[in-house]
């Protein structure tokens, strides 16, 4: 009997924790896609989720151009600009290096792989400097291409994807490779035909994080992008949150939530490719 | 042994035809990694070496070179806003890591039992660390801690005067801190999968032995996965030292340089003031200090981190 209470506590208590926190969690994020409805007299004025005097004013003037060179549709398709090759580059090299380092023996292998994988422990922070006057030198600075945003990803400078993929290929047996070169198959066709197909689902999951991150990068374009009409929305979000502080906070809120829908729409599309993603590529605890 | 010798010169001829095979396969492998290579050598390697050189120089932007020297080490040890930005980050991280990794391992421990409805809960979780790093959250942040923001809007109700939680030195950093915090949904998922690998038969062993929940967590769970804390830990703490865009955008380094990371003073010496001599000096001094908390991280390992003898599985 007490046993039995005991048990119904705890279970209890779990749930407790568990939606108490979630709800602290979560609420912040909803009150913004509410509030972005309200009149900015009602915004700070209480705390609830409820609308009583519900405007797409927020909307309508999140619109706007600001400045007459941009407004958030455009910066929203400046993003895009890169993030996609981003995503597109990225997967490629980062596959074919993956697949050079786990299935392929060369001179000097062990110690290339040792500073690739030294690089994942490199800061950026003391990259930026150099980079920066590399990329003024070369005339990339606010390129109309996002060329220094663009560029690096060809060359799968983003380790961590590189590794993750390494990791996925090490648990994919190599009789089906063994098999295509059997028949026949050359390395470029067994990449192909054998290996793409076997690793989507962790290719899949590089993508998603690149996107992501490519989404939310700030530093990338604060540096590198200098014309307004070239402005991603990440630089974008931040002027008009300067330009308008303490007056119309449901633009400034419109703005920002137009800006993470397509990342709240892929992230609900593909939850599970996300969570593997982050449990299988990270280590085998 | 003649025996041997004549067996070695029957594979001999098929040993010869495969290693010509063998070289074009590993020429072929060094030819899959050369674009990572020259990536490697262009955008890492060189300005890894040149912000060296530039650390010890006074190189500007746009003029160039005028001297060498140990000057900017220098002021950084006699310069108390920059030894108070380091300080500040410090702080920073060290109150940011560990919070983040006990709100991710309890959470995940909770989860862990068989909990209805775990998917949502966890999708709950996970999405402030998908989006947490993104401009749009740091301007959200401003709107719920700012002084007539949500959070102070909410003690009103409950008649307690408003807190200055941005404008007052003494909170803004532990705000920034926690919009980190609140982004351990990623942490949490990988320790979610730790946990679902440690073998049941451990825990029912230590219930017959009488052991119970809090002594099963800190005798068997925290053993189990200190790899998978380990891994968190570093990761973590790597990316708190250069924790930039929160202060940057919802605070701009004030009230009073209270929320100035060192990476704030960086951005500004180097791409405001354009002295980005100074600044790679600092960099570098950054960089060595996130590298001596690796390098003691990994070193620590072999005290407390638990590697089962199957392949680190």
């Amino acid at each position: 009997m007490t046993l039995g209470k005991k048990k119904y506590l705890a279970t209890f208590l779990k749930y407790a924790v568990l939606i108490i926190v979630g709800f602290i969690m979560v609420y912040p994020l909803l009150w913004m896609i509410s509030a972005t409805f309200k009149t900015n007299n009602e915004i700070f004025s209480g705390i609830s989720l409820w609308v009583n005097d519900p405007t797409f004013s927020g909307y309508k003037n999140a619109f706007k151009s600001y400045g007459g060179d941009i407004n958030i549709m455009t910066a929203m398709i400046n993003t895009y600009k890169y993030v996609i090759p981003k995503v597109v580059f990225t997967i490629i090299s980062a596959t074919v290096t993956a697949y050079g380092f786990a299935r392929f023996n060369f001179k000097g292998k062990s110690f290339l792989f040792a500073v690739m994988m030294s690089t994942l422990f490199l800061p950026q922070v003391v990259l930026n400097i150099p980079q920066y006057m590399m990329y003024s030198k070369m005339g990339w600075i606010d390129s109309k291409w996002y060329l220094p945003i663009i560029v690096p990803t060809l060359f799968a400078i983003d380790t961590y994807f590189v590794f993750m993929l390494i990791q996925f290929l090490r648990n994919i047996p190599k009789e089906l490779e063994e098999a295509a070169e059997i028949d026949g198959c050359n390395v470029v066709q067994t990449l192909v035909k054998i290996i793409v197909p076997m690793l989507k689902p962790a290719i899949v999951s590089c993508a998603l994080f690149q996107f992501m991150w490519s989404n939310n990068d700030f530093m990338g374009p604060l540096l590198y992008v200098k014309t307004p009409a070239r402005y991603p929305a990440a630089i974008f979000v931040k002027l008009s949150m300067d330009g308008d502080v303490g007056f119309q906070w449901n633009r400034v809120l419109a703005i920002s939530l137009i800006s993470i829908i397509p990342s709240l729409i892929i992230f609900f599309l593909a939850q599970n490719s996300f969570v593997e993603g982050i449990s299988a590529g990270s280590v085998k605890g | 042994m003649s025996a041997s010798a004549v067996a070695g010169k029957d594979i001999k001829q098929p040993i010869k035809k495969r290693t010509f095979k063998k070289v074009c396969k590993d020429n072929a492998g060094f030819l899959f990694i050369l674009p990572w290579l020259i990536g490697f050598i262009w955008f890492k390697l060189y300005p890894f070496g040149s912000s060296l050189i530039y650390s010890f120089s006074d190189q500007h932007l746009f003029n160039g070179v005028t001297k060498w020297g140990l000057m900017n080490y220098q002021d950084i040890f006699e310069s108390t806003k920059i030894m108070r930005a380091f300080t500040v980050t410090f702080k920073y991280a060290f109150l940011t890591v560990p919070l983040k990794l006990v709100a991710a391992l309890f959470i995940a421990y909770i989860l862990n039992f068989k909990i209805k409805g775990v998917n949502l809960f966890r999708t709950a979780y996970y999405i402030p660390s998908i989006l947490g790093g993104s401009v749009a959250i740091a301007v959200l942040w401003k709107a719920l801690f700012k002084d007539d923001g949500l959070l102070n809007t909410l003690l009103g109700i409950f008649g307690i005067n408003g807190i200055p939680w941005l404008s007052d030195p003494k909170y803004a950093l532990f705000i920034i801190c926690l919009l980190r915090v609140w982004q351990f949904g990623s942490a949490m998922v990988i320790f979610l999968a730790a946990l679902k690998g440690v073998p049941q038969d451990l825990y029912e062993a230590a219930s017959i032995d009488g052991a119970g929940k809090w002594r099963q967590f800190f005798s068997i769970t925290v053993p189990m996965i200190t790899p998978v804390i380990f891994y968190n830990l570093v990761t973590q703490l790597c990316q708190a030292f250069q924790e930039f865009n929160g202060p940057y955008i919802i605070t701009n380094g004030g009230p009073r340089n209270s929320t100035t990371l060192i990476s704030l003073l960086i951005y500004n010496s180097a791409f405001r003031a354009h002295e980005m001599g100074a600044a790679s000096a600092m960099a570098w001094v950054m960089f060595i200090v996130i590298m001596i908390f690796t390098v003691i991280s990994f070193l620590s390992q072999k005290y407390w981190v638990y590697y089962s003898d199957e392949d680190g599985r």
